[in-house]
């Protein structure tokens, strides 16, 4: 007997070959960090290849290596052109032979997926935005629209953590950031150099200098999770309501649309409820230890 | 003429009868139109499914015995053919299967590739001999490959075309408990064609009910003969001693005792008995796990994307940067029998148990999804 559930859920926005990686080509290569740890692609799609929608600030692709595998990697920028930015860190077999490619490549794609950073909620709010290490990634959409329609927004709070001042990522543009009266860019690190002169410890410190109106501030962190829990406690202490704040999940993940299985959390899927949820979703899976 | 199931018509005064040999006519017919026709068969001491061509490929005469960690095939001292319970096999196994070629990729020229689907022309299916828990496991899965924003291709083109014929389950296991999750012995929907098999007092039939309009159309070509009050009568006795042989039963409050049993101390207890070895999770009619796997040839020209049936019970499951998320047995049980009878209704509007006993049945330490409940509820506080 034929099953009656034939029907896409109402919210379907996604193309039909959602499962199928499609060709798009490496347009260029950006070393993120000195080692080239971290690096930035700039991909481009094939002649013939349908790109999906945009991608909103807080969503991820598939990214497929031909003969080696699959990997979600969020969109750090889109290009005016239509380019999307991936930034990524080398640190398992697919990240690594990612590492040795070049401008020229061709290199898998589908997506995008997953939920968005609430960047239309935060019009007319202050706007706190907390990351750490390569957590920058996944934010720096939200920074690129608030700095586009730069009025439609309150004072502007970048609170970076990073391992050391060679870690830090996307150093250029911090530093126009930091160059910038119309963005406060609090920067810190867990261990600094002889040359470094600016903050040494945890990011929670940066928030706790304040500078938003905690009556009205939306506050998007995406981290470690042990960072997004302190971060979040931090916003709650400084006034925030737990759900004017939203952090960025990672978890394994194979499909990318809720049939693999690997990327729950409790009743939540990564890929399809998430990447971005309101704290409250999450908060109690923060202090559940192996949830 | 169609019967609309639950009418009057259907419960009392149109019941239709078939002798055993009329599921042989049946095989054959299915197979004449077309269909890959699967059901029981013995094999490797269990009933498993797989290509049946006639009556002799069916169990008759065998029934299996149920209890946590055993399972035994027994000869029976009639002939009934659907007189056992369920095997280690579902039809899970053909609507997603075990291993599944999703795409074949093709290096280019140029550097890029092209990517063509993997499995096409299924043949369609005729399933033989399913019980009421198997069919509400296919509706579970149904929601998890079809209700989603994007469907499993592959998923709905070999569950479209299936011909399902139920037969409802006359003598529930040991293991079995789909009384008290709502799913069974008898099958309320679903089928196209529903077999109530009644082996009494010498005499050997089966009433059958018409589901849909190709099972009324098959029906048919059976040439059922209407029922006799006493056929009418013994069917009946089945229905109603059925639901009272289930082995155990689930609690009804499941989902919230184990919403409220994330830290509970049982889950380290188990993980002492549990060898993590995926067996439940394979045997499951439900479960959907899968892992997708890169198979390059070796002069690098074309890959193909591999799909797996995967289970929590593996570390590498929750595989991230730094290790498995969930590493401790504790944490991966926990996940397992959350999701199971928690979350999934969360995500899915279902539990994703339907009942049927088989983790329990294969469990090789016997470990007892029903006894776990039972026992977090009893002590939600884990003081004992």
């Amino acid at each position: 007997m034929a099953p009656e559930t034939l029907q896409p859920r109402a919210d379907s926005a996604l193309p039909e070959q959602a499962m199928a990686p499609q060709p798009w080509r490496i347009h260029s290569v950006r070393p993120d960090v000195a080692s080239n740890e971290v690096f930035s692609w700039t991909l481009y799609p094939e002649p013939g290849v349908e790109p999906g929608p945009p991608p909103a600030p807080g969503q991820f692709n598939m990214l497929y290596l031909f003969g080696v595998g699959e990997v979600p990697i969020s969109v750090s920028a889109i290009t005016a052109d239509g380019g999307i930015v991936h930034t990524t860190r080398a640190v398992g077999s697919v990240t690594r032979t990612m590492q040795d490619l070049g401008p020229g490549a061709v290199v898998g794609l589908r997506g995008p997926f997953g939920t968005a950073w609430p960047v239309e909620q935060a019009r007319g709010r202050d706007l706190v935005l907390v990351a750490g290490g390569i957590g920058l990634a996944p934010l720096r959409p939200v920074i690129h629209a608030a700095l586009e329609r730069r009025d439609d927004f309150g004072h502007v709070v970048i609170c970076y953590g990073a391992r050391s001042p060679g870690d830090m990522i996307f150093r250029d543009e911090l530093e126009a950031w930091g160059a910038r009266d119309d963005l406060d860019l609090r920067i810190t690190v867990d261990r600094g150099t002889a040359a470094w002169r600016g903050d040494v410890g945890v990011v929670t410190q940066l928030i706790d200098r304040g500078g938003f109106d905690r009556r009205n501030t939306l506050a998007m962190t995406c981290g470690p999770e042990v960072m997004m829990r302190f971060a979040a406690a931090s916003l709650e202490r400084r006034g925030l309501k737990p759900e004017d704040i939203f952090v960025s999940m990672e978890r394994n993940m194979r499909c990318a649309v809720g049939f693999c299985g690997h990327c729950q959390i409790g009743s939540q899927f990564v890929c399809r409820d998430g990447p971005v949820f309101p704290y409250p979703v999450m908060e109690p899976a923060f202090r559940i230890r192996e949830l | 003429m169609a019967v609309p199931r639950g009418s009057p018509e259907a419960q009392e005064s149109f019941v239709e009868v078939i002798a055993p040999q009329a599921v042989d006519t049946l095989i054959r017919l299915l197979a004449g139109d077309g269909y890959e026709v699967v059901g029981p068969t013995r094999r490797d001491g269990a009933i498993v499914y797989d290509r049946v061509h006639g009556l002799d490929d069916l169990p008759a005469g065998w029934t299996d015995e149920h209890a946590p960690g055993h399972y035994r095939l027994r000869e029976r001292d009639d002939a009934a053919l659907f007189g056992y319970v369920v095997g280690p096999h579902s039809w899970k196994k053909y609507l997603f299967p075990p291993e599944e070629t999703l795409f074949r990729l093709t290096r280019q020229p140029d550097g890029s590739f092209v990517t063509e689907p993997g499995e096409s022309d299924v043949p369609p299916r005729a399933f033989i001999g399913m019980r009421a828990c198997e069919l509400a496991a296919i509706e579970v899965q149904d929601r998890v490959f079809l209700g989603q924003a994007v469907q499993d291709r592959g998923y709905a083109a070999r569950r479209q075309d299936v011909f399902m014929v139920a037969a409802h389950c006359a003598e529930p296991g040991g293991t079995c408990f789909c009384a008290s999750m709502d799913t069974g012995p008898r099958a309320r929907e679903g089928f196209d064609l529903a077999l109530t098999e009644v082996v009494d007092g010498g005499q050997h039939f089966l009433v059958a009910e018409a589901g849909t309009e190709a099972g009324r159309a098959m029906l048919e070509r059976l040439e059922p003969r209407a029922a006799t009050d006493a056929e009418r009568a013994a069917a009946e006795r089945v229905w109603a001693e059925a639901p009272k042989m289930m082995g155990r039963q689930m609690p009804g409050d499941a989902r919230e005792v184990l919403n409220q049993a994330f830290e509970h101390p049982r889950w380290g207890e188990t993980a002492e008995r549990c060898l993590s070895c995926s067996n439940c999770t394979l045997v499951c009619p439900t479960c959907f796990c899968s892992q997708v796997e890169e198979v390059p040839d070796l002069e690098g020209q074309r890959t193909e994307r591999v799909r797996r049936w995967d289970s929590c019970f593996n570390q590498e499951h929750s595989h991230l940067v730094g290790g498995a998320h969930r590493d401790s047995v504790a944490a991966r049980y926990r996940q397992w029998i959350t999701h199971k009878l928690a979350t999934w209704h969360d995500q899915f509007g279902t539990s994703g148990c339907v009942g049927c006993g088989r983790c329990i049945t294969w469990c090789p330490v016997g470990i007892d999804i029903t006894e776990e409940v039972t026992a977090v509820r009893r002590d939600p506080e884990g003081r004992a």
